[in-house]
């Protein structure tokens, strides 16, 4: 009862100016509506952009360096035990680019629950040979239906379908870049030699395109048989393991302790690619930077309304304190007020904020790099909207504080006997 | 008329300290029993206003003691003495101070939803019941400022008796009205003191008006001259 008397003189208030305190609300809308399209529309891009590369990139990569020998082998000999051996131009040494005992390393991260899938690859140096020109590239064998599940393979294969590539025998999805110089169609035979000089003809079925040309003009994927055939090798050979996990921020910690159980080379995500979060985090940092610019204006939009009312209200401050209205509730009455045009300025704000990031999202956007982009992207994380809201309440309580505080100690002696 | 005390006030001293420290009230010692009718008379600047916002406990910054119904108020926290005010004082001034938002009905309610010891539904009777011993029950549902200045003060004597209160205290409740609508104030605090046994307070510089109320003490220069 107490309560819903604050609240009704407060509402009283609003009406007697509703023109300001509409203006006010009209504020507190726009900058909501600024920071959810804003946020959406940064983090949709965030996601695009690392999605580009963390999409497609191993969690952790297993596989062997090539690197020298560190048994050299002037260490083994007893003779010179106790000399510091200086050697000089050391060269790698021939050790084996496939990965020993890969089935049971294989089946071991498959039993870690904090594993989502495991997926073998085999990288191939290759010359396509193009009339008399040899155009380089990278075949990529893979297991496509574990690609396509962990790194979503499908979205990158603008043309052909890429189970074709599990179907058809020595088939090949080539890089678009690498496509588009071999003028090589669909349904077109390419011609591939390998750096130990076997031949094979592989037939096209479909073009990869990832959005970052470097990768276009070199990368080409065959399943993971047709790399073996191409080597010469038996069904055993895998030359990566790429994981992905269900939380990629455990991969420097899981790259660690794989490495030291199976003995192999194992790269993280973190680590590999530091800077592309950092360039997210900064975006995000530039986008709530804004948004809160913004708040913080329309604060003081309130705050001078409160101001102009309080002033103009000193009357009925006086005679609600004269009948028996402390500090507190002539203080509860102000902040309510604020409050209340924080609240629906606010969820006006949320709602015109997502339709505004509807109306984004169908911006026709397309570009030869983003295959599979053809509108502006927009995150519509509930998370952006909580914020939001809770920012427009805590910033119109501050902006309704100190007028109220003003309110709370006006001493109504002073404003009767003004008279 | 000798009853209890409703209000007593014993050695009351005030200062005002800009621009110089002057006293405005000496040693004001008195008290208002129970239904009786007392006014406050003087000449401007006498100090009656200051004693009357010291007794209405608005003003705290005095020396002397203050009681209320046989209790100390004096040196009581903020928020007692608004509860105070709220369920034991009535106050009429000489502007009214209604609140324009409001209509005539809630304004007389507002005293007792803030009090919030009866539920809406009682209240809205109460306030109409105060409404029609002043003629204003047609006037309910207007918004207090399409009232006359007459109607005005009757509503916002109605809104003081909200809350039945021990004491109403009143500033120069006529001092704004005409002569007509002054006596029908005046007639309407006396009916009050003599049909309800309501202990008024009343000050006033219109030496015609004091003289109807039951006792007038006068006052000079802060200090009371003559108890009549």
């Amino acid at each position: 009862m107490r309560f819903t008397l604050i609240v009704e003189i407060a509402k009283a208030l609003m009406i007697a100016r509703i023109k300001q305190t509409m203006v006010a609300a009209v504020g507190v809308t726009f900058s909501i509506t600024m920071f959810i399209a804003l946020l959406g529309f940064m983090n949709g891009l965030n996601d695009l952009l690392d999605g580009l590369i963390l999409n497609r990139t191993p969690h952790i990569r297993f596989y062997n360096d090539i690197k020298p020998n560190e048994d050299q082998p002037i260490n083994l000999s007893r003779e010179f035990k106790d000399y510091h051996n200086i050697i000089r131009s050391i060269k790698p040494s021939v050790s084996r680019v496939s990965i020993y005992n890969n089935e049971a390393i294989i089946r071991t991260l498959q039993e870690d629950a904090r594993v989502l899938g495991v997926a073998p690859k085999i990288a191939v140096q290759v010359f396509f040979n193009v009339g008399n020109v040899d155009i380089p590239g990278v075949l990529n064998g893979v297991e496509v239906e574990e690609e396509n599940r962990l790194f979503a393979f499908s979205d990158y294969v603008v043309a052909g379908d890429f189970m074709d590539l599990r179907y058809t025998s020595n088939s090949i999805i080539l890089g678009k870049g690498a496509a588009d110089r071999m003028m090589a169609e669909i349904g077109d035979y390419v011609q591939v030699t390998t750096a130990q000089g076997n031949r094979l003809l592989l037939k096209v079925v479909g073009y990869y395109q990832s959005g970052l040309g470097e990768l276009d003009n070199l990368q080409s994927y065959v399943s993971l048989n047709t790399a073996q055939k191409m080597l010469g090798e038996a069904s055993s050979y895998i030359t990566d393991i790429q994981v992905k996990l269900h939380d990629f921020n455990l991969s420097p910690k899981l790259a660690e302790e794989y490495r030291s159980t199976f003995g192999i080379d194992a790269d993280d995500i973190q680590t590999v690619n530091a800077q592309f979060e950092t360039g997210s985090d900064i975006r995000s940092l530039i986008s709530y930077a804004v948004g809160i610019t913004l708040l913080v204006v329309s604060g003081f939009g309130i705050y001078n309304i409160l101001n102009m009312m309080i002033y103009e209200k000193m009357d009925t401050i006086a005679i609600l304190k004269a009948i028996g209205f402390s500090g507190a509730d002539v203080r509860n009455i102000f902040i309510s007020i604020a409050l209340s045009i924080g609240f629906f300025g606010g969820l006006l704000g949320l709602v015109f904020g997502f339709l505004a990031c509807l109306g984004i999202e169908r911006i026709p956007f397309e570009t030869e790099a983003l295959p599979t982009i053809k509108t502006f992207p927009v995150n519509f994380n509930p998370k952006y909207y909580m914020i939001g809201g809770i920012f427009s309440l805590v910033t119109t309580y501050f902006a309704g504080f100190f007028p109220s505080l003003k309110a709370s100690r006006i001493d109504p002696v002073e404003i009767i006997r003004g008279k | 008329m000798a009853g209890n005390k409703v209000i007593e006030a014993r050695k009351i001293n005030k200062f005002f300290y800009s621009p110089a420290k002057t006293q405005v009230l000496k040693k004001v010692t008195f008290s208002v029993s129970k239904g009786e009718f007392v006014s406050v008379m003087g000449k401007s600047g006498c100090g009656k206003s200051t004693l009357l916002y010291v007794l209405s406990t608005m003003d705290t910054d005095y020396e002397g003691e203050l009681y209320l119904d046989d209790h100390l108020v004096t040196g009581r926290s903020s928020d007692y003495l608004s509860r105070l005010r709220n369920e034991k004082i009535g106050f009429v001034f000489q502007f009214h101070y209604l609140i324009h938002e409001f209509s005539v009905l809630e304004n007389v309610m507002i005293p007792g939803l803030k009090l919030n010891k009866k539920p809406r539904e009682e209240l809205e009777h109460i306030a109409v019941e105060k409404l029609k011993i002043f003629d204003m029950y047609d006037h309910a549902l207007k918004k207090a400022n399409q009232l006359s200045g007459g109607q005005k003060q009757r509503v916002s004597i109605a809104r003081a008796l909200m809350n039945d209160p021990l004491i109403i205290m009143s500033d120069e409740p006529t001092g704004n009205l005409d002569k007509k609508n002054s006596d029908l104030v005046f007639g309407i605090f006396r009916e009050l003191v003599q049909e309800f046994d309501q202990t008024m307070l009343m000050v006033t510089h219109d030496l015609e008006l004091a003289s109807k109320t039951d006792r007038t003490i006068e006052m000079e220069d802060g200090m009371i001259i003559s108890h009549r």
